[in-house]
């Protein structure tokens, strides 16, 4: 009796012994699930989502107060992989957040840029290059078509241009797939 | 199809018993007679040649020159601007009339940046053409130098650069593999190369084995090639080159494709998304060992190439010493123009080749083939029906993949999956969808994954970085308000502990407004560079003026 008790104290002490280091070395400290999230969505930073960017978005949806069709730069393929990720039914975009449409990004138009920064404090990736009273440029490969700059500019002088398909980016188009793929037993 | 539904089985007793075989492949008519034996004939200079920028696997080559230079012969157009990339040389003399976006032989049919030269004919070299080099008094790695500033890349089809391959590795290599094995059919420009200039190829070959030190050699054709067996037996004895060995293959498509010859020659398996280098084995075109001689010996870079002008819709079928950058439409009226029945122009073979809409395209150094067809010898494919899971396309894959599988995940976007059936060992030979009874244009579907893939890739990279220049910018947001809030919380300290008597307050406020007035007499807030201006520079600016004073009164009233 007593040694079952000795043994069972023991290995009590030394499990409690390991979890609790292991609890203190392998600590997690940012919710893997948010992490996740963010990874899949695209990181415009765009607000469409009615949230402050992707992470506050991505923390909305682990909190189960957002929903998965919220962001209309990801699109489809978006809200599918969040689906499989948190095991959602997929749905339909919101048309409320918008629609999705091809990439674009945008480009200054430097003959009537006044040089007010205004875009730049707006501008969530840094993209744009500039000082008081000096011209502005959008570094478009940083650019990612948030359209966030263009309220603010007090000349509108910021345009969306879409981004351009070269022999370098360009997908092989999908063949009809309006036929059935393959042949069911009825 | 009839019979090609199972794994070739070659019949025992012949002469090929001491090589192996790969799985699934088709026998397919070869449409060779008469381009095989007809004389390589010389394409001339045409009135414009066109040089894309990109005529290689990698970064396109960045351009040097601008509309209005003349340039020679053999000339530097554009720079290698990274490891994985080619110069791109001037194919004749002539004048530089554009740097623009033309049309170039891509399947997306879109055009992409090219330099235009006006050729005046005289084809004239720089002065400093330079001599021959003795390659073996050179270190292999000043041998790969001269291959890449030469521009040469493989001329089998893919067009990666050949300086990479021969030199950025990590383990010795044992056999080096000289691919004359042109198994796609209608294609001859390898054939005709090895019966005309086979002791230039051998060359070729001897300084890549100098290059490379392998503990073998094999220049491997196909079955159908008699001829250049022998012309290339022919070129070994003449200079005594016994550590060369020349080997056939059966004639199956496609044994030509890199993974499958080195399958068929020793019995190992190149891996998954591997290169053939990983297990000792470097491939190299014959055509890419004719230029490599040509580099070496001749000191020219990569200036032309043989390709093969054939098809029912071709009047005379031929292959043509071919200047880089002349333009198909050239080539076509070279083999007498087309026939009255021409349907469909192709870059390539009938397999692995793709339509282009119109003959302006040029030839670059990937381009081995032009094809024309008519409607007879190649319909429009039937459009395609349900697939009944017959197996027959699993039967022929050459890269031993589950083709239907890699159908249905494609078809549904499934794209993760698609990758674990080994989307990418997919070579795209078509042999699936030749025999597939339900016409499904499976390699269509493949591609469109694997663009899809790779476009997805650039994607994630994308948001990658757009994250973390978000995550930069908010930190750096809040170190700034931070530091502003510590400066508060100070002056605040400083008023309070004064004693909070009137006169100290006003202290500090006089001295804030001299140190303001003092800021702003230092501070030369007025423009630079305003001397010597233009009058439309000087009304530019008296606008852009007009415009801040608007905006500054229009958000004053608006206060």
């Amino acid at each position: 009796m007593l040694t079952a008790l000795i043994t069972f104290g023991l290995l009590a002490t030394v499990i409690g012994l390991v979890l609790g280091y292991v609890a203190i070395r392998f600590r997690v400290d940012s919710d893997p699930v948010v992490d996740q999230i963010d990874a899949l969505l695209p990181q415009t930073q765009c607000g469409q989502c009615t949230y402050a960017g992707c992470r506050p978005y991505a923390e909305a949806m682990a909190a189960g107060e957002a929903d998965i069709n919220q962001c209309p730069p990801g699109g489809e393929s978006t809200i599918l992989a969040l689906a499989d990720l948190l095991g959602k039914d997929p749905k339909p975009l919101n048309p409320e957040h918008g629609e999705h449409s091809i990439k674009t990004v945008v480009v200054i138009d430097e003959q009537v840029c006044i040089g007010c920064t205004l875009c730049i404090q707006a501008c969530p990736v840094d993209a744009i290059l500039g000082a008081a009273k000096q011209m502005h440029t959008v570094i478009s490969s940083e650019c990612t078509g948030c359209n966030l700059c263009i309220p603010p500019c007090p000349v509108e002088c910021i345009h969306v241009i879409p981004v351009k398909t070269t022999t370098r980016n360009w997908s092989w188009p999908k063949p009809d797939v309006s036929t059935p793929g393959v042949i069911t037993h009825e | 199809m009839s019979d090609s539904g199972n794994s070739f089985k070659r019949p025992r007793g012949t002469s090929f018993d001491h090589l192996h075989s790969f799985h699934g492949g088709l026998q397919l008519p070869g449409h060779r007679q008469v381009t095989a034996a007809t004389p390589i004939a010389a394409a001339g200079i045409p009135p414009l040649l066109v040089l894309p920028l990109q005529q290689h696997i990698g970064e396109p080559a960045e351009c040097l020159v601008k509309p209005g230079d003349y340039v020679c012969k053999g000339q530097l157009l554009a720079t290698a601007p990274a490891a994985f990339s080619v110069p791109i040389h001037a194919s004749s003399s002539g004048t530089v009339i554009a740097v623009e976006e033309r049309p170039v032989p891509h399947p997306s049919g879109l055009p992409a940046n090219c330099v235009v030269i006006e050729t005046d004919g005289k084809d004239s070299y720089p002065q400093t053409a330079g001599s021959a080099i003795d390659y073996t008094q050179m270190e292999p790695a000043s041998l790969c130098e001269h291959i890449r500033q030469a521009g040469i890349v493989g001329l089998g089809g893919a067009g990666f650069p050949t300086q990479i391959k021969l030199c950025n590795r990590k383990q010795k290599i044992e056999l080096l593999l000289i691919n004359a094995v042109e198994c796609e059919p209608y294609i001859s420009c390898d054939n005709r190369l090895l019966q005309e200039r086979a002791a230039e190829v051998v060359e070729g070959v001897r300084i890549m084995r100098h290059g490379v030190q392998p503990d073998a050699c094999i220049i491997a054709i196909e079955d159908h090639m008699p001829e250049a067996e022998q012309a290339l037996r022919a070129a070994l004895q003449a200079v005594n080159e016994s550590g060369i060995t020349v080997t056939r293959v059966p004639d199956i498509y496609p044994s030509g494709g890199e993974r499958q010859l080195i399958k068929v020659l020793t019995g190992r398996e190149v891996p998954s998304q591997g290169y053939p280098a990983d297990i000792g084995i470097i491939c190299q075109n014959v055509g890419t060992a004719a230029s490599v001689y040509n580099a070496i010996v001749k000191r020219q870079p990569l200036l032309s190439r043989i390709v093969t002008v054939t098809g029912e819709g071709i009047t005379h079928p031929q292959n043509f010493d071919t200047l880089l950058g002349t333009p198909v439409s050239h080539l076509i009226a070279a083999a007498g123009g087309y026939t009255e029945d021409i349907e469909r122009l192709l870059i390539g073979g009938p397999m692995m080749g793709y339509a282009v809409q119109t003959d302006s395209v040029p030839i670059i150094k990937t381009t081995n083939c032009v094809l024309a067809v008519t409607r007879e010898e190649m319909p429009a494919p039937p459009v395609a029906l349900p697939c009944i899971r017959c197996g027959k396309c699993t039967d022929v894959c050459p890269a031993d993949l589950l083709p239907q599988q890699l159908y249905w995940f494609a078809r549904s976007s499934n794209y993760d999956a698609a990758q674990d059936y080994k989307l990418f060992d997919c070579i795209e030979c078509g042999c699936c969808a030749y025999v597939c009874p339900s016409h499904i244009p499976l390699v269509q579907y493949y591609r469109h994954a694997k663009t899809e893939i790779w476009s997805q890739e650039v994607q994630k990279k994308a948001a990658d970085i757009a994250r973390s220049r978000h995550e930069s910018r908010q930190l750096r947001q809040a170190r700034i308000k931070q530091q502003r809030e510590e400066r508060m919380a100070q002056k605040k300290q400083a008023l309070s502990s004064d004693g909070g008597s009137k006169d100290a307050k006003k202290a500090v406020i006089q001295a804030a407004l001299d140190r303001v007035k003092q800021k702003k007499e230092q501070t030369d807030s007025a423009p630079k560079n305003t001397d010597n201006l233009t009058p439309e520079q000087q009304q530019l600016i008296d606008a852009a003026d007009r415009r801040r004073q608007q905006t500054q009164t229009g958000s004053n009233t608006t206060d």
